[in-house]
Order: C-alpha cells, then sequence, then structure tokens
C-alpha cells in the first residue's frame, strides 16, 4: 500500500485533479439525491392531513369560481360527510414584484380589517404585528390591512407566502361574489371511497374537476422525479463525467505507468502483486470521493439549506420560503452512489493493469 | 519519525468513516428531534386545509403543483412556451399525465 500512494503522489497533479473532479461529481449527485429525498419525504408528512376531496370548477380548461350551491347536490352523494366552501386565490403585489396566496381560513379567520401574514412575506416587506399594509383590490381602490399575527418561522416550507383574510375582505379584494368560492373541499366517510366519490361528482355535475388528496401526495412523492427537467440533465452531466472517466482508465494507461508496471515485473512482481497495488490505487482514490463528496453534500443540504440550489429554486421570485431540510437519508441511495461510483471506477482502473501485466516486461519497458 | 504514507492513508479514510457513521446517526437524531416540527406543520396544513408546499411563489402552476391544469403553464397562446424557470424542475401531476397521456 505504501508503493502504491507514493505512485500516486509521484503523479500529484494528475491524481489531484482526478480526485477534486471524481469528488464533485459525488458531491452534486448526493447532494440532489440528499434534496429530493428529504423533500419528499417532508411533504408527505406534512400533507397527509390535507383536503380528502377538491372540487374545482373549469370553463374552457381554465378554473372559474364555483358556485357554492354545487355544495348542496354533492351533499347528496352517498358517502359524503361534509362539503365547505374554500376561498384561496393569488395577489400579485406590483411594488415588491411577489406574488402572494390569500386564504380565508375555515376556522377562526382574522376579524375584518386584520390580516395574518406568513413569515416570508414578514421578511421581505420588513412588515410586522400592528403594522400596517395596503393592497389594491379588483376595482384598482386601495384597502389597507392591519397585519393581526405573523405564521411561525419554522413553517416557512407550507406558509411562507400566505395571507390570512376574513371572507368579507378576500371578496372586497379580489371581486368574488357571495354564492361563489375558489373550490369545495369535502369530508369522506371512507377513505377507501374517494375515487368512486370522485367519479360520481365528475358525472353529476361534468364542468367540475375533483382531485383527491392520493393524488396531491403521487403529486409531491413524484418531485424532482429524475425525468424532471434540470435533474435529467444534472444525472445526465455526471454520468458523462463518470463515462469519461472510466473510458480514460478503461483505454489504457499512460507510458509512465506501463513502464512502471514493466520494472515492477522485471524485478520479480508477480501480476497478481500488480493487480493488487491498482486496484489500492483504485480504491483509495474512489472511497475517499465518495466519503469525501458525501460529507459536503450532506452538510451543504442538512446545514447551509442547499445554497447553490438557491439560485434554481427561486427562478424569477422576489419571495421564496427559507426552511432546512429535515435530514431523511435514504440507505439505497447512499449504495446507489457507491455501487455507481466506487465499484466500476476501481474495475476499470484494474483491466488495462491487467493487459499491461499481462505482457512481457520487455516489450512494455520498450 | 515521519508517518508511513500507508498509516496516514488509513487515519484518512477511518476518519473519513467515523465522519459517515456520524452523519447517519445526526440524520436518526435530527430525524426524531423535528418529529414536533412536523406535527406542527401538518397541523397549519389541516387548518388552513392547503394542499401544497411553498416551494416556488413565481407562478401559480409551481406555487400549487398538485392544482394545476395544463394550460396555465402555457398562458393562453396556443403554441406559446411555458416560460417561468421552475417550470424546469417540476414534473405536472400525475393525474393530468393520465388523463392527457403518457410522458414515455
Amino acid at each position: 500500500m505504501d508503493f502504491t500512494l507514493s505512485s500516486l503522489l509521484r503523479r500529484k497533479g494528475k491524481n489531484g485533479a482526478l480526485l477534486a473532479v471524481y469528488t464533485l461529481i459525488v458531491f452534486l449527485l448526493a447532494s440532489v439525491l440528499f434534496f429530493t429525498h428529504a423533500l419528499r419525504q417532508e411533504a408527505a408528512l406534512v400533507l397527509r392531513d390535507s383536503p380528502e376531496i377538491i372540487v374545482q370548477r373549469t370553463l374552457t380548461g381554465r378554473y372559474a369560481p364555483i358556485p357554492v350551491a354545487y355544495g348542496d347536490r354533492i351533499r347528496g352523494i352517498r358517502g359524503v360527510i361534509s362539503v365547505r366552501p374554500r376561498l384561496w386565490g393569488y395577489y400579485y403585489d406590483a411594488n415588491f414584484l411577489a406574488n402572494y396566496t390569500l386564504v380565508v381560513p375555515g376556522d377562526n379567520p382574522p376579524k375584518q380589517g386584520t390580516i395574518g401574514i406568513g413569515a416570508g412575506i414578514s421578511r421581505m416587506r420588513e412588515a410586522f404585528e400592528g403594522d400596517t399594509v395596503g393592497f389594491t383590490g379588483f376595482d384598482g381602490k386601495p384597502r389597507s390591512f392591519t397585519i393581526g399575527s405573523i405564521l411561525s418561522d419554522e413553517s416557512q416550507l407550507v406558509s411562507a407566502d400566505l395571507i390570512l383574510i376574513s371572507e368579507p375582505d378576500y371578496r372586497s379584494l379580489s371581486g368574488i361574489p357571495s354564492g361563489f368560492a375558489t373550490d369545495l373541499v369535502l369530508k369522506v366517510k371512507n377513505p377507501k371511497e374517494f375515487t368512486t366519490i370522485a367519479e360520481k361528482i365528475t358525472r353529476l355535475l361534468p364542468d367540475t374537476r375533483p382531485i383527491v388528496r392520493n393524488e396531491i401526495l403521487r403529486t409531491y412523492d413524484a418531485l424532482f422525479n429524475w425525468r424532471a427537467g434540470v435533474i435529467i440533465v444534472i444525472f445526465g452531466v455526471a454520468a458523462l463525467a463518470f463515462v469519461i472517466f472510466a473510458w480514460d482508465k478503461a483505454t489504457g494507461l499512460s507510458a509512465e505507468e506501463r513502464k512502471e508496471i514493466g520494472i515492477l515485473k522485471a524485478i520479480g512482481w508477480e501480476t497478481s502483486d500488480i493487480l493488487l497495488m491498482k486496484f489500492w490505487e483504485g480504491l483509495a482514490i474512489s472511497l475517499t470521493a465518495f466519503f469525501v463528496g458525501i460529507a459536503l453534500a450532506y452538510g451543504h443540504v442538512f446545514f447551509t439549506s442547499s445554497i447553490l440550489f438557491v439560485p434554481v429554486l427561486k427562478g424569477w421570485s422576489t419571495l421564496y420560503p427559507e426552511f432546512r431540510l429535515v435530514p431523511f437519508v435514504d440507505f439505497g441511495h447512499l449504495a446507489a452512489i457507491f455501487f455507481l461510483t466506487v465499484v466500476p471506477y476501481t474495475i476499470t482502473t484494474i483491466i488495462p493493469s491487467w493487459r499491461a501485466a499481462t505482457i512481457d516486461p520487455d516489450a512494455v519497458m520498450r | 519519525m515521519a508517518l508511513r504514507n500507508s498509516t496516514l492513508f488509513l487515519s484518512g479514510t477511518a476518519a473519513l468513516f467515523l465522519l459517515f457513521i456520524a452523519m447517519l446517526g445526526h440524520s436518526v437524531y435530527a430525524r426524531t428531534a423535528a418529529l414536533p416540527v412536523l406535527d406542527r406543520k401538518a397541523e397549519l396544513v389541516r387548518t388552513l386545509e392547503l394542499t401544497d408546499l411553498c416551494l416556488f411563489t413565481e407562478a401559480s402552476y409551481t406555487r400549487h403543483l398538485a392544482m394545476t391544469d395544463l394550460n396555465t403553464p402555457f398562458q393562453d397562446a396556443p403554441f406559446s412556451f411555458e416560460h417561468f424557470p421552475t417550470g424546469a424542475l417540476v414534473s405536472p401531476p400525475e393525474r393530468l399525465v393520465r388523463s392527457h397521456g403518457q410522458r414515455n
């Protein structure tokens, strides 16, 4: 092993660069896998109590406010316990170039003239409890509200952009008339009947679109799926870089390395000794890259809140949540990174050396 | 006396392995410690009847990913491109894909 390490150190520049790039690939792959897995796990836990069935109305493929009277017809379907109109929507703040989500809470809504805001809005606007903020209504007239509460900082992943508002204020701001709601929220007796009830609703009210809770959870389970946009590009680049590595190694050794093998054979080393040396060489580089890359990725995702991914996640938005993910680590992902990087690299290091080591030392050194 | 290369390498690898084990230990500990926070977030989702994570706020169809439809990302113009950067990060909900053809 001492000889192997000395041999590696003799080509410090080349092996150092190799180790750095290799570590970077492992770091990138592990960061993406840690981030996406942790986010999916958190979504599954946090959204487990989201509404059971939501009924939206669509007109020519677009959302439209739903008549509250639709609820009475849906209530007649066997198995439906309750139907409640839900009021929510968006507000674009032209001064801060930010989109907010307006929500009218079903329980304990704020008093008229008062709003609750998410921690993200509070941070961006530097607005705090007791301050007054103004919004422009659908009719172009300004309306002012007093901030009654700020939603907890720890819940930013679900509430950073929320504005909790009373029903009269919401209707006055958005222009949605009474008798209409954004959508309807259903409670159902038996979770196994979600799909059947959704089908009955579509038959009863063909201009509606039911969304069941399982679909919400599945949406987030497939979030940042490997086939989704940028993710496939990252995986593609990493795979390509790795193929170049492996190709470089598998297609042959440098003249210096061949000469070294020839000398070792000439002084009495067996082919197996040389293969063992090359095995250690491959393992030293790949194992170091694997451990360092994984540790850096863990720190990046769970201690720095994925600082390198933030510009990508922000897009063009000026309002974004600040959150620290819970470190859900999938052992399967770690094993996959190990077997996709360490094992093939180590093998591709041995193959050309075996070819060189089985040739006559005299021919190799010439 | 100078340390042998192999001693340095094995010590370094052992240290990295210990760091790896510590990372796994931290993951298990932090997960348990975060359960109350996750419960509070789930309670907020339940009381406010929320459906989505607030990951992206630039476009309605990525802000409320589970509620989106196939038209919104392409606005009103036929043949127009979906132009918000976060639209390149996420896939449409399975429900839409299922009802409008296969992805692969």
